[in-house]
C-alpha cells in the first residue's frame, strides 16, 4: 500500500492504495465520486475524464498514485451550489445528451476545450472533442451546446474555476 | 481492467531511477513516463511487471530549450507541450505537425515523446520526424551518458536502442528554421494511428525545392527514410508534376505490414500518394 493524498473538487483526501489502483477507480470507490464514469477501460471513450493539474485527462489510464500531491477536478465539483457551470447548462439546454453515460467526460474535456481555445470554430469543436464518443446524440447538439457555452468560460463565469 | 499487482518507485534524479533500473536480477521493472501506452498494456496484462518506476518526479525531464545551434526537448515534455511551444514552432515544424495528430487532446497531455519513441510503435506518428528531422537521442545508463543518432536508434519493432537498464533524459534536433512542412497522416477514422503516413519538409530557394527531408511511418517494423526521394527532390520544382515524379519511387524496397486497414500493395501506393501531398503542401503548393 502507497499513502496518497490528492486534492478532489477542493477537498484533500489521504488514502492508502495499491499501486496498480487506476485513479477513476480510487475516485469512484474511495473518494465516492461516481460522477466520473468508465465507458470502455481502453483510453478510448473519454467517459472518464477529469481534470488533473487544470489539463484534461482519462482518469482509467491515470493511476492513483501518479495523481499523489496533485488536483482533480471531475464533473461533480463543478456547480456553485445549485448554480450549474456554463458549459453543463449547456448542454442541459441544447439538450445535447440522450441516455447520458457520455455527458460527464463530454463536459470536462468541452471545458478543457474552451479553455484552451475560447471561441472555437466547429471544425476545432469536433477535433477537441474526439478522445470522447457518444452512441446516442450524433454530437449535433453536443457541438451546439459548446458553441452556446462558448466565451462564458472565457469570460470566468465558471463557477469552480 | 485492472493491472496485476506491482510495486512502485517514483525516483527524485536520474542516479537513482538507474540504481532501481539495474537492482532487477529476476524482478521485472519498467519505466512509467506518461503511462498512455504503458498502461493500457499493464492493464491488459500483456504485461505485469514487478516494478514500475515513475520518471515524474525527476527534475530536468520536460521542457524544450535552446542549446547552441541544437533545439532539446525533454523526454518527459508531453505531446501537448511539443505542440503548443513556439521554439518547435519556430525551427521543428514538422515535429510540432506530427504531434497535434497524435490520439486525443487528453491523450496529449499525458504522453510524451520520450515514451512515444521508446515505445516505438511502428504506427507511432512521432518516430518518422524524429528520423526525418536528424535528431540525437541521448540515452542514460550505468556506464553513463551516451547519444545515439535517430537513425540507429529504432532497431525494429517495439525496438529500440534503450536497454531495459537506461532511460531516454532527451531528444536534441538540428534546426530547421524556415523549412515548410507537413506530416501526413491517413486514418480510416479519427483518434485512429496512421495506416500509413509521409512526414516531409522542405527548405524552398525561390520558387524550387532547395532541400527536403522524407520519412515513412508503419511502412515496416521502423520509420523508413526516404533517401533517394530526397535526393530527387533536391532541386525540383514545386510543382505537381515535378514532385510526383519526384516521390513515384518512395516504398520503392519497404515491406510494409498488411493488416484490415490494407494489404501491402495498398500501403504502397498510399505511401506515394500521401508523399505527394506531404511534398507539395510542405512547399506551400496545395
Ligand atoms: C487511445 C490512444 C490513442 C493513441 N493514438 C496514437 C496515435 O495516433 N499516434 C501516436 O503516435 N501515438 C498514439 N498513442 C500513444 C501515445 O502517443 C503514447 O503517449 C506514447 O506512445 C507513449 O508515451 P508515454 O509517455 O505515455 O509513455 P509510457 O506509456 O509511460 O511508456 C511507454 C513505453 O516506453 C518506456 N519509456 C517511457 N519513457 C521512457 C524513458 N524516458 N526512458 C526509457 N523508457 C521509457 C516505458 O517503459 C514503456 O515501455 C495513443 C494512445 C492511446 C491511449
Ligand atoms: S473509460 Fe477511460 S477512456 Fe473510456
Ligand atoms: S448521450 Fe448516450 S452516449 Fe452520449
Amino acid at each position: 500500500m502507497t499513502q496518497v493524498s490528492i486534492t478532489v473538487d477542493g477537498t484533500k483526501y489521504t488514502d492508502d492504495v495499491e499501486p496498480r489502483t487506476l485513479l477513476v477507480q480510487h475516485l469512484r470507490q474511495a473518494i465516492g465520486k461516481t460522477g466520473t464514469l468508465v465507458g470502455c477501460d481502453t483510453t478510448n471513450c473519454g467517459a472518464c475524464t477529469v481534470h488533473l493539474d487544470g489539463v484534461s485527462v482519462k482518469s482509467c489510464t491515470v493511476l492513483a498514485v501518479q495523481a499523489d500531491g496533485h488536483e482533480v477536478l471531475t464533473v461533480e465539483g463543478l456547480a456553485d451550489g445549485g448554480e450549474l457551470h456554463p458549459v453543463q447548462r449547456a448542454f442541459h439546454e441544447s439538450h445535447a445528451l440522450q441516455c447520458g453515460y457520455c455527458t460527464p467526460g463530454m463536459i470536462m474535456q468541452s471545458i478543457a476545450l474552451l479553455q484552451e481555445n475560447p471561441n472555437p470554430t466547429e471544425d476545432e469543436i469536433r477535433n477537441g472533442l474526439e478522445g470522447n464518443l457518444c452512441r446516442c446524440t450524433g454530437y449535433q447538439n453536443i457541438v451546439k451546446a459548446v458553441q452556446q457555452a462558448a466565451g462564458s468560460v472565457a469570460a470566468g463565469t465558471g463557477a469552480a474555476e | 481492467m485492472i493491472p496485476a499487482a506491482f510495486d512502485y518507485q517514483a525516483p527524485a534524479s536520474v542516479e537513482e531511477a538507474l540504481q532501481l533500473l539495474s537492482g532487477g536480477g529476476d524482478t521485472e521493472i519498467k519505466v512509467l513516463a506518461g503511462g498512455q501506452s504503458l498502461l493500457p498494456v499493464l492493464k491488459m496484462r500483456l504485461a505485469a511487471p514487478d516494478l514500475v518506476v515513475d520518471l515524474a518526479k525527476i527534475p530536468g525531464l520536460t521542457g524544450i530549450r535552446e542549446d547552441g545551434d541544437r533545439i532539446v526537448v525533454g523526454a518527459m515534455t508531453t505531446h501537448h507541450e511539443v505542440a503548443n511551444d513556439p521554439l518547435v514552432a519556430e525551427h521543428l515544424l514538422l515535429l510540432q505537425e506530427a504531434a497535434k495528430t497524435v490520439a486525443d487532446p487528453q491523450v496529449r497531455h499525458r504522453g510524451t515523446l520520450g515514451g512515444a519513441l521508446v515505445h516505438a510503435d511502428p504506427a507511432g506518428d512521432l518516430l518518422a520526424p524524429v528520423l526525418a528531422l536528424d535528431a540525437e537521442l541521448v540515452i542514460s545508463g550505468a556506464a553513463g551518458r551516451r547519444t545515439v543518432p535517430a537513425a540507429e536508434f529504432f532497431q525494429g519493432l517495439f525496438t529500440t536502442a534503450v536497454g531495459e537498464d537506461e532511460i531516454l533524459t532527451e531528444i536534441r534536433f538540428p534546426r530547421h528554421t524556415g523549412w515548410g512542412a507537413r506530416y501526413e497522416k491517413f486514418t480510416r477514422v479519427v483518434q485512429q494511428w496512421s495506416v500509413v503516413s509521409v512526414a516531409a519538409s522542405v527548405r524552398m530557394d525561390g520558387g524550387a525545392i532547395a532541400e527536403a527531408v522524407v520519412a515513412l511511418t508503419n511502412m515496416g517494423s521502423t520509420p523508413i527514410r526516404a533517401s533517394s526521394v530526397e535526393q530527387a527532390l533536391a532541386g525540383c520544382a514545386a510543382t505537381a508534376e515535378a514532385v510526383g515524379a519526384a516521390v513515384a519511387g518512395v516504398a520503392e524496397g519497404t515491406s510494409p505490414p498488411a493488416d484490415l486497414n490494407g494489404d501491402a500493395d495498398y500501403r504502397r501506393q498510399l505511401a506515394v500518394v500521401l508523399a505527394r501531398r506531404a511534398v507539395l503542401a510542405a512547399a506551400g503548393v496545395s
